[in-house]
């Protein structure tokens, strides 16, 4: 009903319009006026409505500088944060002075020269003076803007310092793991091959190369249970599932070969730089600690991410197949900032800024900054062995189970195919 | 077709040619006006949808998880169950949406409706200098345009992964349900849509380098010819590789190569590609991506430049300059691309020489503007509609243009990348800009295409209620975006964990931003009405409505297959003689001889 209310009306109002038209096209007629021939009442009024146009809209924005301010995120909690966010403002003060410059001269010029009777436009075809002025002023403008800017880009981007901190952000649909580079402050190896339930990143040891190739060859889908199944005569398979197992197997067969290289070149002193590794669940709190700088390495296990820190003024993308990196110190704790917001509920984020699927909006990690106290207690609970609290202690050496890993997640299999089977006999 | 009744006369005026039957007048037509008016009409009808589409998600965005009557009317139970938008269709709105309002609308539409109609009529040629060519053009931009809407309608969805689809995302039907049969049909489409951008463009280069009439010099040409053939040059040169970027990606898809692919794990299922890397397929799609900016920015540069003069009733200002301009800008646009990608783990110094780049296309710019403003100032400005949208687009450039600085700065870049404050940037620079750009291009050449005028009254409603509303739409996102909103974002329920306030503020403005998008559209039915009615009821018009000196308004207002009925004209003078000094009339055209002792050209 309603839906057929909107149609009438809007059926309606077309006609009205139409109508309107016909009845000014019949007094323009009457008049003797063309369509091309713009009346002075119409040209003053729309020259009018441009300025109060500007007026409006210089109002509004305005308004939402004073509303919202440079920076809705409030202020910048790290150090290059700080530095950036300077020459953010100076940048935005630049651009605010040009912007109601220009539009003031755009608006004024259309309001104050509207066409008048017996004024003819003046003839000023060029001029090489004026020209220079409005080529040279933006280029020194934008000389100190490029040298500030890159002063600024050089800094952020440059190496980490030996001390930093070395952590590693790990990225898939849609959650994010972190990994510290442990006592060494060095983070161990790493191919993704390696992955399964008990190593989700897939670190570099002997011992998780030897259980890769374990499951690949002999776990309940592995390349031997597949060929068992392929080469079993009792068992009839559709046509597109055994293609399926074919091609199951061959990707195992082929990942399995080169499992065999990398433990054939596999240095086992090595190991250590991956055994005190601090391994988090999915999406754990990432904690910081103020004033120390870090070191991030961003990693992701299936398509592109964005490691997005609004209140660090951090941004890198995670690119399957490479590691990227970004340095930052935080230098505001989460307490200092929830003071400084006046809001007991404010945390740091971390926040997926790349469209990566469906939940992408949903794909977050908090970040709570501590002072150092704060943080030494903490980080010393998360790495050093208590067997009294096993279960609190995240170093790789001691998740990662040392007798036969448990039923490893099939990570190749296209299909179930065993599931359609049909047993004869 | 009332409009087109004229043409069966225009044999009386003796130009030798044979009747034509309905099928080439109209459909496989080889005239670049009806090919031109072929492009209009195409562009229009996807513009409406993808504006529908916008609509669509700015409503979720604006009372995420509410039911809407108005979204499950459009998008059924399949794609909006109980009337609230699913996220998959979010992502899928979002990506058909930015690839039909950049390439369909402000490429296909601006640059090929208005290349097509003036510039054999502004240089003075009988017709393109392929007339076959120029007609597959067309016919390949409409079938890309019809894939394009098919994949709206497939079962698992049209392409999601973003107007820039990026892969792996894109690459794999895993990741993302669109990048299955939707993706697919996106690069077949975008394959078509790029073979028909360069046959037009090519034809553009030839026929202005070659067809120019006695006395057209190419200091001589008005600015609009040369924007669409700076246009078309960044065209020829930028979307095959575009196309090489879509093809290394099909192969990905579907031949098992590992172009793009490297170390991937997705869902349970280890894929064996190595070595590839998602950075080239950025670099290449960017490599288009920038000059893009550009080809759908210069031709709406290049008309309000000769609507502003014309009904400022001056000479362009520095008309030397404002080809410099546009040949600088062209230039700059080729080496300015990583831009994109501060952020993408490329080099930082890599990064750095394209900061520096990026900004030196500030200084053409502002020379641009700086020449637009002085144009108007001192003139005797006549507000048509097309002025008015004109006087916008140098706003809209303006406001848009200022935030690429913060843009192009890679230690600024980091903080905002990503969020709305792009999206405000490039919507008012593309969204605004160029479609006012266009807009003002259909008002002043409305008479030449149509022979009829359009309504000035409801032109005049049309321009204050869309530039009252785009810039209620997009100057708010600004603040949205430095409130560290992300962009593509189904809704922003992840700000209530951490931050209240920012939360309550980007719900505020998303608000705002959602109803004066409604507004806007609203506006954008007084243009659709003015224009169809006008076609087959608006006013006759006469031969040079404006007043104006270039050589289409020396063709007579019926179109005549080879556009004069009698012998080409010769050029005497520049296309800016306006308001000369010692001239009777405030207007001199371009077939008029130099006076005795009269100084020609500027």
């Amino acid at each position: 009903m309603t839906k057929l209310i909107v149609l009438i009306v809007i059926i309606l109002g077309v006609v009205a319009i139409a109508q309107l038209v016909r009845m000014y096209e019949l007094s323009s007629k009457l008049r003797n006026r063309r369509e091309e021939d713009i009346p002075n009442r119409d040209n003053r009024l729309n020259a009018i409505l441009l300025l109060v146009f500007m007026f409006a809209f210089f109002a509004s924005v305005i308004y939402l500088f004073s509303e919202y301010g440079f920076s809705g995120r409030g202020e910048a909690a790290s150090v290059h944060g700080k530095a950036t966010d300077w020459l953010l403002d100076l940048n935005l003060w630049i651009i605010t002075a040009v912007f109601f410059l220009t539009n003031t001269l755009l608006f004024g010029f259309a309001f104050k020269y509207v066409r008048k009777p017996g004024v003819k436009a003046y003839w000023f075809p060029h001029d090489n003076r004026l020209e220079l002025v409005w080529t040279v002023v933006p280029a020194v403008v934008l000389a100190i803007i490029i040298i500030l800017g890159l002063k600024s880009w050089n800094e952020q981007t440059d190496h980490a310092s030996k001390e930093a901190i070395r952590v590693e952000l790990f990225s898939k649909q849609f959650d994010w793991t972190v990994r510290m580079a442990g006592d060494d402050n060095t983070l161990g190896f790493f191919d993704y091959k390696l992955t399964n339930d008990n190593n989700p990143l897939a670190l570099l040891t002997t011992k998780t190369i030897q259980d890769a190739i374990d499951s690949m060859e002999n776990s309940s889908t592995g390349i031997h249970a597949l060929e068992l199944k392929l080469n079993d005569p009792k068992l009839i398979f559709a046509p597109e599932d055994h293609a399926l197992m074919v091609k199951d197997l061959g990707a195992k067969e082929r990942i399995v070969r080169m499992l065999y290289q990398l433990k054939a070149r596999h240095n086992s002193a090595l190991d250590a730089r991956a055994m005190d590794d601090i391994v988090f669940n999915a999406s754990d709190t990432l904690y910081l600690c103020k004033d120390q700088q870090y070191e991030f390495n961003f990693r992701s296990k299936d398509v592109i991410h964005s490691a997005y820190f609004p209140h660090f003024r951090v941004q890198m993308n995670t690119v399957p197949g490479q590691t990227t990196r970004f340095k930052f110190t935080p230098s505001v704790t989460t307490m200092e900032m929830r003071d400084k917001m006046s809001n007991p509920k404010f945390n740091y984020v971390l926040m997926c800024n790349k469209i990566c699927g469906s939940s992408h909006y949903k794909m977050k990690l908090m970040v709570v900054v501590l002072d150092k106290p704060a943080y030494k207690k903490w980080y010393a609970s998360v790495s050093k062995f208590d067997p009294k609290a096993a279960d609190q202690c995240k170093t790789f050496r001691n998740i990662y189970p040392v007798g036969k890993p448990k039923a490893a997640a099939d990570l190749t299999a296209t299909a179930t195919p065993a599931d359609s089977a049909i047993v004869t006999k | 077709m009332a409009a087109h009744e004229a043409h069966a006369h225009h044999d009386t005026h003796g130009h030798d040619h044979h009747e034509e039957g309905f099928i080439s007048k109209y459909i496989f037509s080889q005239d670049h006006k009806m090919i031109g008016k072929q492009f209009l009409l195409t562009a229009v009808f996807m513009g409406v949808v993808a504006m529908l589409l916008s609509i669509l998600f700015r409503i979720q965005l604006a009372w995420p998880g509410e039911p809407s009557d108005f979204l499950s009317f459009f998008l059924g139970e399949t794609w909006a169950p109980g009337g609230v938008l699913k996220e998959n269709m979010y992502l899928g709105l979002v990506t058909i949406h930015g690839t039909i309002m950049v390439f369909f609308l402000l490429t296909g539409g601006l640059s090929g409706t208005f290349s097509n109609l003036l510039i054999p009529l502004q240089i003075g040629a009988r017709d393109m200098a392929s007339g076959l060519l120029n007609m597959m053009s067309y016919w390949m931009f409409l079938i890309s345009s019809l894939i394009m809407l098919f994949s709206l309608f497939i079962e698992t969805g049209p392409a999601s992964s973003g107007w820039t689809v990026y892969p792996p995302l894109s690459a794999l039907p895993q990741a993302i349900e669109g990048s299955g049969l939707g993706m697919t049909l996106w690069l077949i489409s975008m394959s078509i849509f790029i073979a028909s951008s360069l046959l037009g463009s090519l034809n553009y280069i030839v026929t202005v380098l070659n067809l120019r009439t006695k006395g057209m010099k190419m200091t001589r040409m008005p600015l609009t010819i040369w924007a669409f053939f700076v246009t078309a040059v960044l065209g020829v040169l930028s979307f095959p590789v575009l196309l090489s970027a879509a093809l290394l990606l099909m192969m990905d898809r579907l031949a098992g190569t590992s172009f793009y692919l490297s170390d991937i794990i997705i869902g349970s299922e280890m894929l064996e590609n190595h070595g590839g890397s998602p950075l080239l397929f950025q670099h290449l799609f960017w490599f288009l991506g920038h000059p893009e900016v550009y080809i759908v920015l210069l031709p709406a540069l290049g008309l309000t430049s000769e609507i502003i003069s014309t009904n400022s009733r001056k000479p362009i200002f520095g008309y030397r300059a404002m080809i410099g301009s546009i040949l600088a800008i062209g230039f700059l646009s080729f080496i300015v691309w990583g831009h994109h990608m501060f952020v993408t783990g490329m080099n930082p110094f890599l990064g750095s020489v394209f900061v520096f780049t990026t900004l030196l296309i500030a200084i053409p710019s502002a020379v641009k503007v700086f020449n637009y403003i002085t144009t108007i100032w001192r003139g005797s400005n006549i507000y048509t509609p097309a002025m008015l949208f004109s006087v916008g687009l140098v706003s809209t450039f303006i406001t848009g243009g200022v935030t690429g600085i913060i843009l192009a700065d890679s230690a600024l870049d980091i903080s905002v990348h990503d969020t709305y404050f792009v999206v405000a940037h490039f919507h008012i620079v593309m969204g605004m800009s160029a479609v006012f750009g266009m807009f003002a291009g259909v008002y002043h050449w409305f008479p030449k295409m149509y022979g009829r005028m359009l309504n000035t009254r409801l032109g005049y409603a049309h321009f204050w209620v869309t530039i009252v509303g785009a810039y209620g739409v997009f100057f708010p996102m600004h603040f949205v975006g430095l409130a560290g909103a992300p962009r593509r974002y189904y809704d922003y329920s992840v700000f209530g964990d951490f931050n209240t306030n920012s939360h309550e503020m980007i719900m505020d403005l998303n608000m705002i931003i959602t109803v004066f998008a409604i507004i806007a559209a609203f506006g954008q039915l007084i243009f659709l009405f003015n224009f169809f009615y006008s076609i087959y009821r608006g006013p006759k018009a006469v031969q040079n409505p404006w007043r104006s000196n270039t050589l289409e308004w020396t063709t007579p207002v019926e179109h005549v297959h080879g556009n004069w009925p009698g012998a080409i004209p010769e050029v005497h003078r520049w296309p800016y003689d306006y308001s000369k000094p010692g001239a009777e009339e405030d207007f001199i055209p371009q077939i008029v001889p130099l006076r005795a002792g009269e100084e020609g050209d500027h």
